[in-house]
């Protein structure tokens, strides 16, 4: 804000800029990126990699269950490869990618030139990516856990599953949280301290908002699991009987802690789906959204709430009534949030001039499957229901229009609303609408009849069924779906190819949208703005004055960020930012080295610890201010490096 | 419920749709305040309604679901089932040791009078459901839970283990039969004697291979000297519909291929192969037809 210099910045200028921002592309460089951007785009990718494994996994079980007592996948494989698939699309797609998107978003929408801890992201990132390597690496050595994605011992402790498969599963349990915990983080700050000036709390864009309640949700759901998995992995690492029922420990605390992490983690990947909807509605409604401040609350709202809802998931195991009864009204309440956001949304569409571009009809296809899966949500809720179709094809059918509907439909509006700005290239509108119509046909087509499959007693987990029970047509139905979405899949896949080889390139604004990330280039520079935004409201593109103030007097020779205060981003200092470095990813194999090597024998915990100690000290190693590193301020470096141009310690 | 939901469901839709449609037909509007007041009142609203709605459905899920758990009766029949993988250990019990009665996989009921079912497991967690009965219940080790239920007509109602419990999930069922109470006390009556002593010299030679071989091991037949605990209780095994807990109909055929090599129906499930002459396996048949 405080101009440092009257020269207005040149060429030059920005040019040192860039350079300082750029990270270096030697392969040692490019396994040391920091760069938020860099990072998003390989969570984003290595996130759709894996959603597409789990699809495969997914049509192998629809070809099994296409006929009555058939034999092409055995039991044993049959529940590798279920329980690789809800691992695989819970913790290694849903949570990551949508932490994707806030770690390339959340940092442009809030005008900053960088995420916080960007460091800690690339660990992260390393972090998810060899656990997700070391899954499907079991997975091909016949060792993929095979007792569900929820792992419930008895079952899963050694007695009944001698094999390393639950351990795979525990572990990578263990790599997935890391990684998310220390990705909430890096948002949570990013969101409340690297706020553009005039971007009081008011004026937060709802998905950065979204992403910041799905930071804390996280915060608070993670370590639940993290207990679970650690203390059945101890279990069978070392016999702790924290689960054994034999020697007095209990089956069903298990459950407990894990629900108590895995109901808001429906919500975890919900919330920043929401999160997309206000934004992609506001923006083709030609509006802003209607009820911002509803719309956020109601998000905060189901985050509270939906800590308070996992025993609807335990209603079977035979909890007394009064209890049922409060998990009931929780359940049937937090529809309440939802249903507010829903009619805000209409309000927005209502009194706006709704534009059907491709990300819109995604948007559509929300509202359809979306609101289909949280009414049956609402039926779930009462326990006489509950009790009769829980772990049938009822629930599956239910949680894939959640999950599907809540966040995968908004997800491929993001990718249509947001490719433009990541690569620079546009995707076809036309190839859209038929990708579109694919998914959405396939998709109703293979989840619709597995309501009337769970209601006629189907239940979920079972790797054939007698053709004497009639579930073989609607069976062979759901799998013809599955057909269709696999070639809407398949026509995403080279539509993309071709929108990154062809040469047309995006401009910075192709929807003419009011949020910060469209207020730079497309792609955005190494710097994400180069001369810092300002706002003055909630929608800064749409609102601005044409002679809105940028920031000035920030280092064009280091990573020098501006910090503001949380409420209302007034700048209160400014921040040197870590350069690349190559410690995040050999911390972060020394880190994999203990947790893999901890299923074999404890000891790798203790050996497994020194290698990760000494590679956290080269992380942290302090480095001299005139090597770039921390500076107390105000007293910043002032001399020039003697071998230095004088002019190598600008400001812009 | 599902009326209600799916008239909800209808009602916002054909909003979008609506909503859609409006914002096209007009001018792009510069957003009124009086417009934004009447929109926020109609946002009060709808919400006003989801509140009635939904409290409704919440009423009636907590009457409903008193309804259905409470249906005690003095008169009531007690069973308990014991889950293992992957079969149903089931228990008519009675105050008098030797009146109780041991069998598998088959359940039968009264028409009409209200049954206690005590549930729990040996081994993992399975869970007990008969959809056309009542909801699920799930047997975990360490715990014994009961429910209630009455057979309202006479038929034979499937049920299927509904919590994943390992390789041979899908291949874990049971039948519930109600039948009128006559018939339900003359089978209870049945089920209390021992098997029958083989008569001819082919059941004999089954019975010795039953004894001799590993049969007995594991398996038990009330009143021989059959006392095996880990399989199913084979007292009456020839009265009983299905084979391994579903996995195959209980003739003589099955029977056979079953006895042969249990792992080619039901793969990973605890019994292991037994090559027996044909002789021996056709002597093994005839005597298990005899334990009606």
């Amino acid at each position: 804000m405080n101009a440092a210099t009257d020269v207005l910045p040149g060429e030059q200028d920005f040019h040192r800029l860039e350079r300082t921002w750029r990270d270096p592309n030697s392969l040692v460089g490019w396994l040391s990126h920091v760069d938020h951007k860099s990072l998003g785009r390989r969570y984003l990718v290595t996130a759709f990699g894996f959603f597409l494994l789990a699809g495969v996994l997914a049509a192998l079980m629809r070809l099994q269950l296409s006929r009555p007592d058939n034999s092409f996948l055995g039991p044993d494989l049959y529940n590798q490869i279920f329980t690789t698939h809800g691992t695989t699309m819970m913790f290694l797609f849903a949570v990551p990618v949508m932490q994707g998107l806030g770690i390339y978003f959340v940092p442009l929408m809030v005008g900053a030139r960088a995420i916080a801890f960007p460091r800690l992201v690339a660990f992260s990132y390393w972090m998810f990516l060899f656990g997700g390597i070391f899954l499907y690496v079991s997975f091909l050595l016949n060792a993929g856990p095979d007792v569900g994605w929820f792992s419930y011992p008895p079952l899963a402790e050694t007695l009944y599953s001698p094999t390393k498969r639950a351990d795979v599963w525990a572990q990578l349990i263990t790599f997935t949280e890391v990684a998310s915990l220390a990705v909430a983080v890096s948002l949570i700050t990013t969101a409340f301290k690297l706020r553009a000036p005039g971007m009081t709390l008011n004026r937060v864009p709802v998905f950065v908002w979204a992403q910041v309640v799905t930071s804390f949700m996280v915060l608070f759901a993670m370590p639940a699991v993290m207990v679970a998995s650690t203390a059945l992995i101890l279990d069978r690492l070392v016999s702790t009987h924290f689960f054994d029922v034999e020697q007095r420990g209990d089956a069903l605390l298990f459950q407990h802690l894990f629900w108590f992490f895995g109901h808001p983690e429906v919500y975890i990947i919900f919330i920043p789906g929401a999160g997309l909807v206000s934004t992609l509605v506001s923006t083709f409604s030609r509006r802003p959204v209607f009820g911002y401040l509803g719309v956020v609350l109601s998000l905060v709202a189901t985050a509270f709430m939906g800590f308070g809802l996992w025993v609807h998931h335990m209603f079977a195991t035979g909890i007394p009534q009064l209890g049922r009864s409060f998990f009931t009204a929780a359940s049937i309440i937090i529809a309440l949030p939802t249903g507010i956001q829903f009619f805000c949304w209409i309000a927005t569409m209502w009194s706006g001039r709704v534009v059907l571009k491709t990300p819109m009809l995604w948007i559509l296809g929300f509202f359809t499957i979306f609101l289909i899966g949280g009414l049956t949500g609402v039926i779930l809720a009462a326990v006489p229901v509950n009790i009769q179709v829980h772990d049938t094809f009822f629930v599956v059918a239910h949680f894939h229009y959640v999950l599907i509907g809540g966040a995968v439909f908004p997800l491929f509006a993001a990718v249509y609303y947001w490719f433009p700005k990541i690569t620079g290239r546009l995707l076809s509108e036309r190839a859209a609408q038929i990708v579109f119509g694919l998914m959405f046909t396939g998709f109703n087509v293979t989840f619709f009849p597995m309501h009337i499959l769970g209601l006629h007693g189907m239940p979920r987990r079972i790797y054939t069924y007698p053709a004497a029970m009639g579930w073989g047509s609607l069976n062979l139905l759901a799998s013809a779906g599955a057909v269709l979405m696999t070639l809407g899949v398949m026509l995403f896949l080279i539509d993309v190819v071709r929108a990154l080889r062809s040469s047309q390139e995006a401009p910075d604004n192709p929807w003419d949208a009011s949020t910060l990330e469209w207020a730079t280039s497309s792609p955005p520079p190494h710097s994400n703005f180069l001369r810092p935004p300002t706002v003055a409201g909630r929608d800064p593109l749409w609102e601005n004055p044409p002679d809105q103030p940028v920031v000035v007097g920030l280092r064009t020779d280091v990573r020098d960020v501006l910090v503001t205060h949380v409420l209302d981003a007034e700048p209160d200092h400014r921040s040197e930012f870590p350069a690349p470095s190559i410690w995040p990813l050999i911390t972060a194999l020394a880190t994999t080295a203990l947790f893999i090597g901890s299923i074999f024998t404890p000891w790798a915990v203790v050996w497994g610890a020194i290698p990760v100690f000494i590679a956290t000290i080269g992380w942290f190693w302090p480095k001299r201010p005139d090597e770039g590193g921390t500076q107390p301020w105000p007293s910043r470096r002032t001399l020039p490096h003697p071998n230095e141009a004088p002019a190598a310690g600008g400001t812009i | 419920m599902l009326w209600t939901t799916t008239i909800v469901g209808l009602v916002v839709l054909a909003f979008v749709v609506v909503a859609i449609l409006h914002s096209r037909r007009h001018a792009p509007a510069a957003t009124h305040s009086t417009s934004e007041r009447s929109l926020a009142r109609s946002v009060y609203a709808a919400t006003g309604v989801s509140v009635l709605i939904l409290a409704v459905l919440l009423i009636a899920s907590i009457r409903v679901g008193g309804g259905v758990e409470h249906l005690e009766a003095a008169s009531a029949l007690t069973i308990k089932i014991v889950g293992h993988q992957w079969w149903w250990e089931i228990e008519y019990e009675d105050a008098v040791p030797n009146q109780r009665v041991l069998t598998a996989n088959e359940i039968h009921v009264p028409v009409g009078r209200p049954v206690v079912v005590k549930v729990t497991s040996r081994d993992v967690i399975h869970s007990f459901w008969v959809p056309n009965l009542q909801g699920k219940r799930d047997l975990i080790p360490g715990y014994t839970t009961a429910i209630w239920l009455q057979a309202d007509r006479p038929g034979v109602f499937r049920g299927q283990c509904a919590e994943f419990c390992g390789l041979q999930h899908a291949h874990m069922a049971l039948d519930v039969v109600a039948e009128p109470g006559q018939d339900f006390d003359r089978w209870l009556a049945g089920m209390r004697k021992p098997a029958p002593s083989p008569q001819t010299d082919e059941e004999r030679r089954g019975h010795d291979v039953f004894m001799s071989r590993r049969c007995a091991g594991c398996h038990a037949v009330n009143g021989t000297e059959a006392f095996g605990q880990m399989g199913p209780d084979l007292t009456h095994i020839a009265s009983r519909s299905t084979i391994g807990a579903g996995a195959l109909p209980n003739t003589r055929e099955h029977m056979g291929e079953w006895v042969k090599n249990p792992q080619v129906s039901k793969p990973g499930n605890q019994m292991p192969p037994n090559p027996l002459s044909d002789e021996d396996m056709r002597a093994l048949l005839v005597y298990l037809e005899l334990l009606k």
